[in-house]
């Protein structure tokens, strides 16, 4: 049984300019500010930058990695602070902060070298950690 | 009927707008390209590095409880989304009031919240739809990026006339923010003519470090002789721009003509071995650590001044 104040182990996502690239690809996502480093600076990005969609699969493989494949994830929120930029490093940390019978709400943040950049809320059942 | 206002209100015109496509209720669902299907889950899962392997493998997903392989849930935008020469269809909420806030001057646009919910997984061969709605438009808001408003929609992905999942999209639409402190009035420089060739250099956009052409010591600050064999004709050489902090402070009182609080000042050891001081831009004042790797970003003034300021190397 899995208790509130549970931590997650600590996940390391490099925001390599190809993981930046190949994950907006593979949501379909054909933003330039997402491939295009001089179309992102002339937006006023310091490079391009990870996707939202992205964002929101990082923090439901962060919470599975942990909760194993018999899990059933049922909703993520996010909310965003600073970008992503392409050479960050982010740091993914939770803890459990609600049980309720089979089902954990998991408090997920994602820190990279700005700041917090993803701010997150999973709701995930059959958990086996 | 009223005589038009001789000014037409921005905040009114917004809001009415909103009250129209809210009115409309829900856009005619959109299918997505494709049905559900494995290349791009395989793609999707390659990219995130997700090893869970009910995605990948139908006896892992039957082991799980599944009847068979099934789409990771956060993947439920992918499948449909614009794509590459994707446009909003007429009647979508977002795309709407989209446009009547950059006719208004909101210009700039920034996700700031998703909410996703999932009913149940969905397996390849499933062809998914989905429609929007506007739920809220709030503001004019004074944000840290400018005044903006908020616009929230909601999501619907229908298989079939079943709902399977449900979105909440909150994006900032707003109008760039003007710098935050007059950068007209920050602090000159004295230029003599012995560092005249450094702050020449800067408005060049290069950094330079004197040289010493009898003994080759490179020197900074700039000065009238070399400290090392005493020529007094000294060259320069052009810096690469990259360097390592070798101590910092963050400055947080008093005020500072044309800087906004707090903010960092670093020692940089340049990798040809001289050390320079400049303000470290760009960086949460937390994570500065002495060693960490810096490259220069020349900050323009005007057509006389331009600084030398420094970021974390990417």
């Amino acid at each position: 049984m899995t208790a509130v104040g549970t931590q997650l182990p600590e996940l390391l996502i490099e925001a390599t300019p190809t993981f930046v690239v190949s994950t907006a690809l593979a949501t379909r996502d054909f933003q330039d500010v997402h491939h295009d480093r001089d179309k992102a600076i002339a937006r006023g990005s310091r490079d391009i930058f990870v996707n939202i969609l992205t964002d929101t699969g990082l923090v439901q493989r962060y919470v599975t990695d942990w909760a194993g494949p018999a899990a059933r994830v049922h909703a993520i929120s996010i909310r965003l602070g600073v970008p992503c930029y392409a050479y960050d490093t982010l740091v993914f940390s939770g803890s459990v902060t609600e049980v309720d019978g089979d089902e954990l709400t998991v408090q997920v943040t994602g820190r990279g070298q700005l700041g917090d950049h993803v701010v997150g809320t999973v709701r995930v059942s059959g958990v086996t950690a | 009927m009223n005589a038009p206002a001789p000014y037409p209100n921005v905040t009114e015109t917004i809001l009415g707008a909103a009250e129209r496509v809210k009115a409309a209720g829900e856009c005619a669902p959109r299918p997505g390209r494709d049905p559900v299907n494995q290349p791009m889950i395989n793609n999707w899962v390659e990219a995130l590095g997700d090893d869970n392997p009910i995605y990948v493998s139908a006896e892992a997903a039957k082991e799980a409880g599944h009847d068979g392989l099934v789409a990771p849930p956060a993947m439920v935008q992918v499948w449909t989304m614009g794509g590459l020469h994707g446009q909003r269809t007429s009647d979508d909420p977002l795309g709407l009031m989209m446009g009547v806030l950059d006719e208004a001057g909101f210009t700039s646009v920034v996700a700031t919240n998703c909410e996703q919910t999932y009913h149940r997984y969905v397996r390849p061969g499933e062809e998914l739809a989905v429609g929007t709605r506007l739920d809220d438009v709030v503001g004019p808001k004074q944000t840290a990026l400018g005044e903006g408003w908020f616009v929230t929609t909601r999501n619907t992905w229908y298989s079939g006339d079943e709902p399977v999942a449900e979105m909440l999209f909150r994006v900032l639409k707003f109008k760039p923010a003007a710098p935050k402190a007059d950068t007209a009035e920050v602090l000159r420089p004295t230029i003599s003519v012995d560092t005249a060739l450094f702050w020449e250099g800067t408005a060049a956009g290069e950094l330079r470090i004197q040289h010493c052409p009898a003994c080759g010591t490179l020197r900074h600050p700039p000065g009238p002789m070399c400290v090392a064999c005493g020529d007094d004709k000294p060259d320069y050489v052009v810096a690469s721009g990259r360097g390592t902090v070798f101590s910092y402070v963050v400055h947080h009182h008093p005020k500072v003509p044309g800087k906004t609080l707090p903010f960092v000042v670093a020692l940089v050891e340049l990798e040809e071995g001289v050390r320079m001081l400049g303000e470290l831009i760009a960086v949460d004042p937390e994570r500065v650590t002495v060693g960490l790797p810096v490259s220069l970003a020349l900050t323009k003034i005007d057509e006389e001044l331009t600084l030398p300021c420094w970021r974390p190397a990417g």
